[in-house]
């Protein structure tokens, strides 16, 4: 009985096991949505080299010329967006607040993944670049502060001493940072930027697979980027690439890792309990000992002695192992309805998700079950070797 | 029926060999109703098992229904067991976690015949031996003789060629030998060869042919 519990054992560790490994890394893979997961964002820093003559500790900013220069000599990035950062007072009203501004071209929606309610209007497009428009999208925590339950789509925002209209409300939840305002690219340069020169670009890649190919896109993309602003490639402090992809992809590869050895944890534990079925089957092999001489004696042929074995070794193991089975994704399933409702209480929204949905799919099921059958399979088969190798005499020895 | 030509086996332990059976030569017919009979250590029983294919030999050539029983796959031998022999031990050797209507429609599992028919049959042979009331009782509520009686029932419900007993009787009170003998001896009255391995003189006059054994070969053969 404890020995075939130790099959549920191992079925429940495993269950349990890849529950809190597919959380983990569902938790993981959700932060990563709050970009694209093929961005890669650049910030320009400070040269700590000196370089064909020029010295070291300049400060470097980006212009257009950059953003052309990418445009010209690198094939994979697509969707590319300047960016200028700045902190601004917004005032609506007599509310008012402190947030980040940010001169952004219309594809950086689709860099960073904003999100747009039905009600939410729309992102700043083309024309509005074109037009210079006074225009802004704002984090809906922004219109929660100033506009309350008012609505907010249409209205004007003074933003530094200079009204934008409201056109669209942004409903990502955005994970750390301030609150933004994001206006077309060209109207921040106009008012705010003088010297037409900004700290940060970001892009979308394409066709770039593995960790190798987004090293060298890296690599490539500083070479672009040295010769342009005039610094050595080998500076590390003249800009700062985060490659989200390559990121993810690592991450990826870890919970890979995780997964594996969760998998290997399982099985041992799953092995031990095959080892714990066959010692009992062995044991109940010998005391059936006379009983299958007779059974042999009388024309059971040794088939049928093996199957009749083997079959009983597979309801122990399935019967203990579906025990299992049940409580691991009972308690997977219960971790996560507890999660469920305390993330529909939860207020904050600067929440950063490490854990999240930790179930196992039906495949994993249906991998058990195949295991089961296999570990029945492998539990019973010494023993019911054992059982066959009964000569048909046993049953005519006295006892 | 049976016909044995020079049978000899031989026990190997570690270090030293046993040579059980010197050369057997015997003959049975059809309906013939014989006993064996023999010191311990005579090699009776040995002899019984190469009979009943529980056990194989070493030289010479056993027939049986004009079949050579020689190198048989345990398969084989499993499929010839069940087919033409019937075994009655002296521990009765009934399972004793199966009634006995169970026990007796045993070697019909092992034929694939079908749980409800082979009961059927099982509970028709129980009642020839008079125990039909007893079918779903376990063994260890049953007397000795009742016991025997059921696996007699197992042991022709597969109507073999012949039916072997070693020491039917010596778990027996007299009583219940008598009766035991008796219904060995209505069976051999239907045409089954009998052989009964014993050492009680009682048991074996009772049969036509009584066989001695001594040290591994046939001493004489006695007809009553």
């Amino acid at each position: 009985m404890l020995t075939g519990l130790s099959v549920s054992w191992g079925i429940f560790i495993l269950i349990v096991l890849l529950g809190a490994g597919n959380g983990l890394s569902n938790g993981v893979r959700s932060n990563f949505n709050s970009r694209a997961t093929n961005s890669v964002q650049l910030w320009s820093g400070r040269s700590s080299m000196p370089y064909h003559g020029l010295m070291a500790n300049r400060t470097l900013d980006f212009s257009d010329r950059q953003v052309k220069d990418i445009d010209e000599q690198l094939r994979e990035p697509e969707k590319k967006s300047g960016i200028i950062d700045k902190q601004s007072t917004v005032t609506y009203g007599t509310e008012y607040g402190n947030y980040s501004l940010r001169g952004v071209d219309p594809t950086y929606k689709d860099i960073f993944n904003l999100k747009f309610d039905p009600d939410g209007g729309r992102f700043i497009n083309k024309n509005d670049l074109k037009d210079h428009s006074k225009v802004v999208v704002i984090d809906k925590k922004i219109k929660e502060v100033l506009f309350k339950k008012e609505p907010a789509l249409g209205k004007y925002v003074k933003i530094g001493s200079v009204m934008f209209r409201i056109i669209g409300i942004n409903s990502k939840k955005e994970q750390y940072g301030n609150p933004t305002c994001y206006i077309p690219f060209t109207t921040a340069q106009l008012i705010y930027n003088p010297n037409q020169k900004f700290g940060s670009i970001a892009m979308t890649v394409n066709g770039l697979d593995s960790k190798a190919e987004n090293d060298s896109f890296n690599k490539k993309l500083i070479g672009v980027m040295s010769r342009s602003l005039y610094f050595d490639p080998k500076d590390e402090q003249a800009i700062y690439i985060r490659n989200a992809q390559r990121d993810y992809l690592q991450t990826m590869k870890i919970f890979r890792g995780i997964t594996l050895f969760v998998f290997i944890i399982g099985i041992f534990t799953l092995i031990a309990g095959i080892v714990g079925v066959s010692n009992i089957m062995l044991v109940s092999v010998k005391e059936r000992t006379r009983e299958i001489g007779i059974r042999k004696a009388i024309g059971a042929p040794p088939g049928s002695i093996l199957r009749s074995i083997i079959i009983e070794s597979i309801l122990i193991t399935g019967i203990f192992g579906y025990l299992g089975m049940v409580l691991g994704i009972g308690l997977t399933e219960l971790v996560n309805y507890i999660m469920v409702q305390t993330a529909a209480h939860s207020t904050s929204e600067n929440d950063m998700t490490i854990f999240m949905n930790p179930t196992v799919s039906l495949t994993y099921v249906f991998i058990s079950t195949f295991i089961l059958i296999i570990s029945g399979i492998i539990a019973g088969y010494m023993p019911a070797r054992r059982a066959v190798r009964i000569k048909p005499i046993e049953a005519m020895r006295e006892e | 029926m049976i016909t044995l030509r020079d049978v000899n086996k031989t026990y190997y332990t570690e270090a030293t060999s046993l040579h059980v059976l010197k050369g057997i030569d015997l003959h049975i017919e059809q309906g013939d109703y014989v006993s064996i009979m023999g010191a311990s250590g005579s090699g009776k029983s040995t002899l019984l098992n190469i009979l009943g294919i529980l056990d194989n030999y070493d030289t010479g050539d056993y027939y049986l229904n004009n079949k050579l029983i020689k190198d048989l796959s345990e398969t084989q031998a499993a499929a010839y067991r069940n087919e033409m022999i019937g075994f009655v031990f002296q521990s009765f050797n009934l399972i004793n976690f199966k009634n006995a209507m169970e026990n007796v429609a045993l070697p019909l599992y092992y034929k694939n015949i079908s749980r409800k028919k082979r009961n059927a049959i099982a509970l028709e042979y129980l009642d020839r031996m008079g125990l039909k009331d007893w079918a779903y009782h376990l063994p260890n509520e049953m007397s000795g003789g009742q016991k025997q009686r059921v696996a007699i029932a197992r042991a022709i419900i597969s109507q073999p060629k012949i039916l072997l007993a070693d020491e039917p009787t010596g778990a027996l009170d007299s009583q219940t030998t008598e009766e035991v003998m008796q219904l060995l001896g209505e069976l051999n009255q239907t045409g089954i060869t009998t052989i009964i391995v014993t050492h009680e003189k009682a048991v074996a006059d009772e049969t036509r042919k009584v066989i001695h054994i001594k040290d591994g070969l046939i001493q004489n053969i006695q007809h009553n």
